[in-house]
């Protein structure tokens, strides 16, 4: 217990009369789409990344950027270091297989500004089998998720700091959310296949 | 003494059996041995696995293994049509069940584009503070049960159980209800309900004060919490941490506040956020939270009693059923009601993020459409699923009792984290 305190910078008498502290600040309004987006871009091109944006998409009011796997990682430095996108809000995978898409999977970054109140999203383009570059060392929440779309898509993550399955047993054949990955495809284990199941 | 010493001196201290993972570390000196905490032990709130490298007492490393709890929900649902992938959002973080149905509900009706009635939007702000109050109660009793004061559980028990009968009454189930559905609620709500809900909240802000009476200044739980599990706002946000845990460190944000929706905007609400980020702050953030959950909760019965006999639904016969009453007689709305059971409807191509603050944080659902009537994909945003990435920061060199502590104060769901 002493130790945080020390690192804190307090006392023990500082810590018995700790006030309740209220954020009662008005209701913000998040920037229009538009406005999110120019305001995105015009960092984007103070960088000299202007050009690498491959596609733009409003996701019911929110401005979405695809890139492609080389320029993922400056876009979201850029974010975080001159947007203030300061909380990764979410990271997935999304396999394009039924869109008949250019690229098949795609990693979607979606990062909130908690100053600003706004959304933005930074997508990157993968083809099958092409290696995407980890965003942990600019956003350090993503270790978990990049992990977790490496089990699911089989997405692969250069320099990720511990790549390994998360949600399915390390020994899994197959990437469950990949949509060439058939539903119920799994025997399910009964005493009565339970031999024929081990000996699998 | 090393701890090597003590147990070469009494010989193995462990029943035949089993075997523990001894490193000794000849630089600096130290003697660590690798257990295992779960996945199953009752203090870690479902089948989370902890994989402790220990010195003596103290953590040296901690490595969460999760996974125990994976049903593929993301994956069942792209295989269903929009209404009946409504249910598996109740499965998943089973403490907040209207909150993801909210969410999940948010990110639909902007990809079919309905707009829903006013009395809807109350409702569902009424539902969610209640889901909020319920969830903290057990986060509250088990929490404590936890650190050691066991009879806080039994208490907040009864205020949860009060909750879970007020979603019985209205929907006949005590959790998963799936009573926020696209399109607005499934139903009204029937007579007696609003005076339940009033009977529970006369009855609250005394059994919060007995809440504080038992823990806020009790020596022992101070001792427990005040300094553990420390995080900092940076670290708080490089692990992704959201909700009362984040704002526990002093980081002001919450959806409700910043990207109001179902009307938040219209209440009168505080957000509390804490000081120096650690356990105690954890446990003070999310009881003020309740106090301003039932304020909100008094504000939103106020408003809904006053539309009595409002529609809870949306008239877009495609989105929601039509009344029950019509069947009898409307042959259309015969024909909407098996379409929309049996085939569904057909957002266009797009994708649509619904996002609301649950009670662990910001619980997310993003619907990608490709025309069809299913889902192309479905992505949920666990909040807990992050909130638990910071664990091994918070408890590296601490006690191993603390973890404890710290697990609980993040108050994770494992339904949540593993979906």
């Amino acid at each position: 217990m002493v130790d945080a305190d020390v690192r804190l910078g307090l006392s023990g008498s500082d810590l018995a009369i700790r006030d309740k502290t209220f954020h009662s600040a008005l209701t913000m309004t998040p920037g229009t789409l538009e406005a999110v987006a120019h305001r995105f871009l015009d960092s984007i091109a103070e960088s000299g990344l202007q050009g690498t944006v491959t596609d733009f998409q409003d996701c019911n009011g929110i401005p979405s950027f695809t890139v492609g796997a080389a320029h993922v990682e400056s876009w979201l430095k850029v974010a975080k270091d001159h947007c203030g996108y300061d909380l990764l809000s979410d990271c997935f995978g999304v396999d394009r297989l039924a869109f008949k898409a250019a690229h098949r999977f795609e990693v979607v970054y979606s990062l909130y500004s908690i100053e600003k109140a706004d959304r933005v999203i930074v997508r990157a383009a993968l083809q099958f089998g092409e290696v995407c570059p980890t965003a942990s060392a600019i956003y350090p929440a993503s270790v978990w998720p990049e992990r977790e779309i490496y089990d699911m898509f089989g997405v692969e993550f250069s320099g990720h700091p511990d790549l390994r399955r998360i949600l399915m047993p390390d020994d899994w054949v197959g990437h469950p959310l990949r949509k060439d990955f058939p539903l119920g495809g799994e025997e399910v284990e009964f005493s009565h296949n339970v031999r024929e199941q081990e000996a699998k | 003494m090393q701890s090597s010493d003590v147990l070469a001196e009494r010989g193995s201290t462990f029943p035949a059996g089993i075997e523990v993972e001894r490193h000794h570390d000849p630089d600096s000196g130290a003697d660590t041995m690798t257990i295992n905490m779960g996945p199953s032990h009752p203090s870690t709130h479902g089948v989370l696995r902890l994989v402790l490298e220990l010195d003596g007492e103290n953590v040296v490393r901690c490595t969460p293994h999760i996974g125990y709890l994976h049903t593929g929900i993301e994956k069942t649902m792209e295989n269903l049509s929009y209404y009946k992938a409504l249910v598996l959002t109740d499965r998943e973080d089973y403490l907040s069940n209207l909150c993801n149905n909210l969410a999940y509900s948010l990110a639909v009706e902007q990809l079919v584009d309905v707009v829903i009635p006013e009395k809807s939007q109350v409702l569902r702000v009424l539902l969610n503070e209640l889901e909020r109050i319920a969830s903290h109660m057990l986060w509250l009793g088990t929490h404590a049960l936890d650190i050691g004061a066991m009879s806080v559980f039994f208490y907040t028990w009864q205020d949860r159980d009060l909750i879970l009968e007020i979603k019985e009454h209205m929907s006949g189930v005590r959790t998963k209800t799936s009573w926020i559905c696209p399109g607005g609620l499934r139903g009204d709500m029937p007579s007696g309900w609003y005076e339940r809900v009033e009977s529970f909240l006369n009855q609250f802000p005394k059994r919060m004060e007995m809440y504080e009476g038992l823990l806020s200044n009790n020596p022992i739980w101070l001792e427990r919490t005040r300094g553990v599990g420390v995080l900092t706002p940076q670290e708080a946000l490089d692990a992704g941490l959201t909700g009362p845990s984040l704002r526990a460190s002093g980081v002001a944000f919450d959806l409700r506040k910043s990207n109001p929706y179902s009307g938040y905007e219209q209440y009168e609400f505080d957000i509390a956020v804490g000081q120096y980020g650690d356990v105690l702050d954890r446990y003070r953030v999310r009881m003020e939270e309740l106090r301003q959950s039932y304020a909100i909760c008094r504000q939103a019965m106020k408003r809904a009693l006053a539309m009595p006999g409002a529609p809870v639904r949306t008239n877009d016969r495609k989105i929601a059923p039509p009344p029950k009453a019509e069947l009898d007689t409307s042959m259309e709305a015969l024909i909407h009601h098996f379409k929309l059971f049996t085939e569904g409807y057909h957002p266009p191509v797009g994708e649509a993020l619904g996002s609301v603050e649950g009670p662990r944080g910001e619980k997310a659902y993003y619907v990608i459409s490709d025309g069809s009537n299913r889902p192309y994909r479905v992505r949920i945003k666990g909040p807990s699923f992050y909130n638990l990435q910071a664990l091994p920061k918070m408890c590296e060199g601490r006690l191993v009792a603390d973890v404890v502590a710290m697990i609980g104060s993040i108050d994770i769901v494992l339904g949540d984290i593993d979906r």
